[in-house]
């Protein structure tokens, strides 16, 4: 413990000598290095909070970058993490603000004593991991920053279309995963409901694939929507998505196909058709 | 790569898009592959807990072929005949994951012993 608080108080001098002011050198290099895309008195704050909550870190004896004297250090750099992630900086770019602070220490390094020397050589292996810290914790912010587009895109990308007084029609497009075939399916069946259609086309001609499991959804969709009076017809199976079909051995049973939206829109308003024109003369 | 999650499904079907391509197979058969590799992670998510998937060309006969190994340490297959009956699942499947993933493929190897887990291996030949 003692030897522990001698190494941090070795460290913390190591930060307080200096001639000139570290913190302001520090935030030069980072400014430099970020090239005028965050602002210097947004820069200031943060780096100046970060300077502060080291030396008191220090000062409480901490030298383990996931220690518990460091937690409130380590708080801070999430922050800035996330913040740089949100703007798009890169992750070099984040780390930076950490690196840069070995960067102004190291003119101690000539004309320092042995023990400033090892005193550098400790707090910049804190800063390496510091650095580190940051690169994940900005890494773990891309990833939930990505998810979230994912599903924004996931409502956005299966839009369902009324092509017809009563022909309904939804696009399916990209990868199926379980998650968007579900919501694919559900806003099927709610758009028969809100558009009182009893027609509904799934255009498969932008799925690379189809697997027992899609194959699955879209089955147990037609069977929800028939149980609701609507008859689904499934067009844009391509031939290899055909074949593919065929030697899973998954059976469509009496399900209607059709090789293009066209055609497949073709037979639904021939279906329709026939109910438009109604004895009376008008439509329905 | 590791299959721990749902999304995880649908990165093994873009690496074994990736690979067939590299591969040159025929589209069909990139449409075959792709969905045998996935029913199989599916079912290594599923039924074996999570596991992983390596994938990567192989060469025989003169011929480039697509490979991938799903390997899972879970429950294992008590019956493989059983499993691999058309229409026989343990679940709410349909059934036709392990069959149909045996038609669309060129070899097809299962290795599996309860407790122990399951090894199942694919290759798709170029023509
Ligand atoms: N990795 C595995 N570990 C343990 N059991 C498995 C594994 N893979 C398959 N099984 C068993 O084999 C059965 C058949 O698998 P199969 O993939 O053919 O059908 P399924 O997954 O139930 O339905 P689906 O048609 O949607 O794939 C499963 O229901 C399960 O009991
Ligand atoms: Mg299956």
């Amino acid at each position: 413990m003692v030897a522990k608080q001698d190494g941090s108080a070795r460290l913390l001098k190591l930060l307080s000598t200096g001639e000139q002011d570290l913190a302001a050198q520090w935030i030069t290099q980072v400014s430099a290095g970020l090239a005028g895309r965050i602002s210097r008195a947004e820069l200031d704050r943060e780096l100046n909070e970060l300077f502060t909550a080291l030396v008191e870190a220090l000062r409480a004896g901490g030298q383990d970058a996931h220690g518990e004297e460091l937690s409130e250090l380590r708080a801070l750099l999430t922050e800035l993490s996330r913040n740089r992630a949100r703007q798009g900086f890169t992750p070099s770019e984040t780390a930076l603000s950490v690196f840069a602070l070995k960067h102004v220490l190291e003119p101690v390094l000539e004309g320092g004593t042995k023990d400033d020397v090892l005193a550098y050589l400790r707090l910049s292996r804190l800063l390496d991991d510091l650095g580190l810290f940051t690169i994940e914790t900005y890494t773990r912010a891309r990833e939930e920053i990505i998810a979230a587009q994912a599903d924004q895109l996931l409502e956005l990308s299966t839009p369902v279309v009324k092509l017809w007084d009563g022909v309904i029609a939804v696009p399916l497009v990209g990868t199926l995963d379980s998650a968007r075939t579900q919501v694919v399916m559900e806003k099927l069946l709610q758009a028969l409901v809100d558009t009182g259609s009893e027609q509904a086309i799934i255009d498969i001609t932008g799925v690379p694939a189809v697997d027992t499991q899609v194959a699955q959804h879209l089955l147990k969709t037609i069977v929800a929507a028939r149980l609701m009076g609507a008859e689904c017809t499934v067009s844009g199976i391509r031939p290899q998505i055909a074949q593919t079909i065929v030697a899973l051995g998954i059976e469509f049973g009496d399900i209607v196909t059709k090789a293009s939206l066209a055609d497949a829109l073709q037979l639904a308003l021939k279906k329709a058709g026939v109910e438009m024109i109604s004895p009376a003369g008008g439509r329905r | 790569m590791p299959i721990v999650a749902n999304d995880d499904v649908v990165r093994v079907r873009r690496l074994a898009r990736e690979l067939a391509q590299r591969c040159k197979l025929s589209l069909v058969d990139q449409t075959k592959f792709i969905t045998a590799a996935s029913e199989l992670a599916r079912n290594t998510l599923v039924y074996g807990g999570g596991g992983v998937v390596r994938v990567g060309l192989v060469r025989g006969n003169g011929r480039l072929g697509a490979l991938a190994v799903f390997e899972d340490s879970g429950p294992g297959i008590p019956d493989i005949d059983l499993a691999l009956t058309d229409g026989w699942t343990s679940g709410g499947g349909l059934g036709l994951g392990l069959s149909g993933a045996r038609r669309l493929v060129d070899e097809f190897a299962l290795d599996t012993e309860v407790g122990r887990g399951t090894t199942v291996t694919l290759v798709k030949w170029a023509r």
